[in-house]
């Protein structure tokens, strides 16, 4: 009985061990083995194919791009929420009237999802429904707003929508951390003659750092995985131009029946995520419990 | 002329009024402790010479200039906080130089002073670390570091040492006071400890209800208290307060069915008048010196270097401090001897002291 006590806490936890070693690692580990085969349609694991499929996936102008997009989206989607979450967090906490109700307007977009953006996004971009008709309506007949529609500017529209939707979370993490930040420190900051931007940029962003971590951490595998957004909302087009790694993994394996190209490119993906956050991870972490 | 000057500054948040009409002068070179239970005003007024917080009404001078309009960073007034806020992100050394930084000190005057004052501090080998890996002990130093690089007019604490545990409080008590000796800058300390104000202050601002209730010496405030309050608050354990009645003679006064001699210091009341009679534990011997006062004994707390002893006087509880290894048993009824050469009377109703 008493042994049985013991083991309690194990047992409880089991399922969800089971679990999370079946449905990710163990998948991770089939995804890895497939990569190796000569899967096309369905798996298969009679046939071996070696590392030829990587060479496949870095060798396809479609990866070229999906790496290209996956550079510009990832640093600007990144970036730009951390930067307008910052800023919106910041002029939110300054005491301002119905901050209640301008925090749940920034949080809202992300009750959305990333479908529900990519198809609204699409409406008000492309040039005669949205943003760029309404305009020329209203008498500005030289507007101009088709960045959908041209291959080299189509990302950035990825781009503008994905900083929409993402911001207000990222505000909403900053704001919290700012509540948290000792007044005493501020205080002291005051005294020794820190005062407006200078308070901010010594002092309060630098307090900020565990929040800048969370928020790296969510918004970089946000990025890495983000599929519906650009499906919704260019469907990889025009052409392939908005191809993302994810993107391209769906075509190869289940369009165009390449599945261990697919589970290559898939492989690639967690690589890139590890390359990405592991070390920032790791160097957070380190000093972290300081 | 004082050196700070706090002039009839009252403070209210909202209807609530913190501070009633507060006036201190504080000389250059003091060491001016705020003491009184939470809640009493202190570190409002302490945050109001900061400059964190403005005044309803009143003037603040420091040299004869008013401060109470300026920016904190304006007044040359550096704060050491309870919580030493020190900033998380930066190695000790930056937080020192922080105040430098900001003034637009040059690097190299920013170096030589964050080593002279880290060499006065003892805290040369913790310079290159980051808040988080010092004890609670060095942080204080690294606060009370950051305050002094600025060599302000004037120094404030706010409980600095309530977060350190006992004996690291005792020590860097006997070490701020040191460094007041040394500097000779003049300090306005707050506190809700009555020990560390009686041992470190130069006076002692006595407050509570947003009032200051008395300031001065430690002496004075521990021989002469100026009130019930001040003179229960000070000391531990604390005064006891007997109710008595006022002899006819103007000499003596009666505890129940004892008589006691008044205490030269004690102005006459009026025949037949209810006081109250202060008891300090001290007082209390068994040794003869004295009057003699039978008390019914309680309770025995042996402490180590005394003992103290729960009594029952004429049906109300005293206590009294008796040095270690006192013979004495619980539940005996006993004579007591207390000396009553500084023993003050208070006024029953008003709680003011009534002195000769």
């Amino acid at each position: 009985m008493r042994k049985l006590r013991g083991l309690a806490p194990q047992l409880t936890l089991l399922p969800s061990l089971i679990l999370v070693a079946v449905t990710v690692y163990g998948f991770i580990a089939v995804t890895m083995v497939l990569s190796l085969t000569k899967s096309r349609m369905l798996p298969r694991f009679d046939r071996w194919e070696g590392f030829d499929n990587y060479a496949r996936v870095w060798n396809h102008p479609r990866w070229e791009v999906a790496m290209e997009n996956f550079a510009i989206f990832g640093i600007l989607y990144i970036g730009g929420t951390l930067f307008i979450g910052l800023l919106l967090a910041i002029f939110l906490d300054q005491k301002i009237r119905a901050e209640g109700a301008l925090r749940t307007i920034y949080l809202y977009p992300m009750a959305l999802s990333f479908i529900v953006t990519g198809v609204a996004w699409q409406w008000i971009m492309t040039p005669d429904l949205g943003l760029e008709r309404a305009f020329q309506i209203w008498g500005w007949d030289s507007f101009e707003f088709d960045w959908i529609t041209q291959s080299e500017m189509a990302i950035y529209c990825v781009v503008i929508a994905g900083v929409w939707q993402a911001s207000g979370f990222v505000m909403a993490l900053f704001l919290a951390a700012l509540r948290g930040i000792n007044p005493e420190i501020l205080a002291a900051a005051k005294m020794d003659g820190a005062s407006g931007p200078s308070m901010y940029w010594h002092v309060i962003v630098p307090a900020l750092r565990p929040a800048f971590l969370t928020a790296i951490v969510v918004q970089g595998h946000l990025a890495i995985k983000s599929y519906d957004l650009v499906v919704a909302l260019t469907g990889g087009g025009p052409g392939f131009s908005t191809e993302l790694p994810s993107t391209f993994m769906y075509e190869f394996t289940f369009s165009r029946n390449e599945m261990a190209v697919g589970a290559s490119s898939a492989v690639m993906m967690l690589v890139l995520v590890m390359i990405l956050i592991v070390p920032y991870l790791y160097s957070e972490l380190r000093d972290g419990d300081r | 002329m004082a050196q700070l000057n706090i002039d009839r500054v009252s403070k209210s948040f909202g209807k609530t009024e913190v501070l009633k009409e507060v006036s201190i002068g504080i000389e250059e070179g003091e060491f001016l402790v705020l003491v009184g239970p939470s809640g009493c005003g202190k570190s409002t007024l302490l945050n109001m010479i900061a400059g964190l917080l403005d005044p309803s009404s009143g003037e603040i001078r420091l040299d004869d200039a008013r401060i109470d309009d300026q920016e904190p960073k304006d007044r040359n007034i550096a704060m050491v906080f309870q919580s030493y806020a020190l900033y998380p992100s930066m190695t000790v050394e930056k937080n020192m130089a922080f105040p430098l930084r900001m003034a637009g000190v040059s690097k190299a005057d920013q170096k030589a002073k964050v080593n002279e004052v880290a060499t006065l501090l003892q805290i040369e080998h913790l310079l290159n670390r980051k808040p988080a890996a010092l004890s609670g002990g060095q942080r204080q130093r690294v606060a009370m570091g950051r305050a002094l690089v600025r060599d302000p007019k004037l120094f404030l604490f706010d409980e600095p040492l309530s977060n350190l545990d006992a004996k690291l409080r005792v020590d860097m008590r006997t070490e701020i006071k040191l460094l007041h000796q040394r500097l000779g800058k003049t300090i306005v300390y707050v506190t809700h400890d009555q020990v560390e104000a009686m041992t470190m202050a130069s006076r002692i601002a006595v407050m509570e209800g947003g009032l200051v209730q008395q300031l001065g010496t430690p002496a004075e405030i521990y021989d002469r208290p100026a009130n019930m309050f001040v003179a229960t608050f000070m000391g531990s354990p604390a005064m006891n307060l007997l109710p008595a009645i006022a002899g006819a003679d103007g000499k003596t006064i009666m505890v129940g069915d004892q008589t006691l001699p008044l205490s030269p210091i004690a102005a006459a009341p009026a025949k037949g008048q209810t006081v109250k009679l202060g008891l300090r534990p001290e007082w209390f011997n068994l040794t003869g010196e004295g009057s003699a006062i039978v008390a019914r004994v309680e309770l025995i707390e042996p402490t180590g270097p005394d003992v103290y002893v729960s009594l029952r006087i004429n049906g109300e509880r005293v206590m009294a401090r008796l040095p270690a290894g006192t013979e004495i048993d619980a539940g005996t009824e006993r004579t007591f001897h207390v000396t009553l050469d500084k023993a003050p009377i208070f006024d029953a109703d008003t709680g003011a002291a009534l002195y000769a």
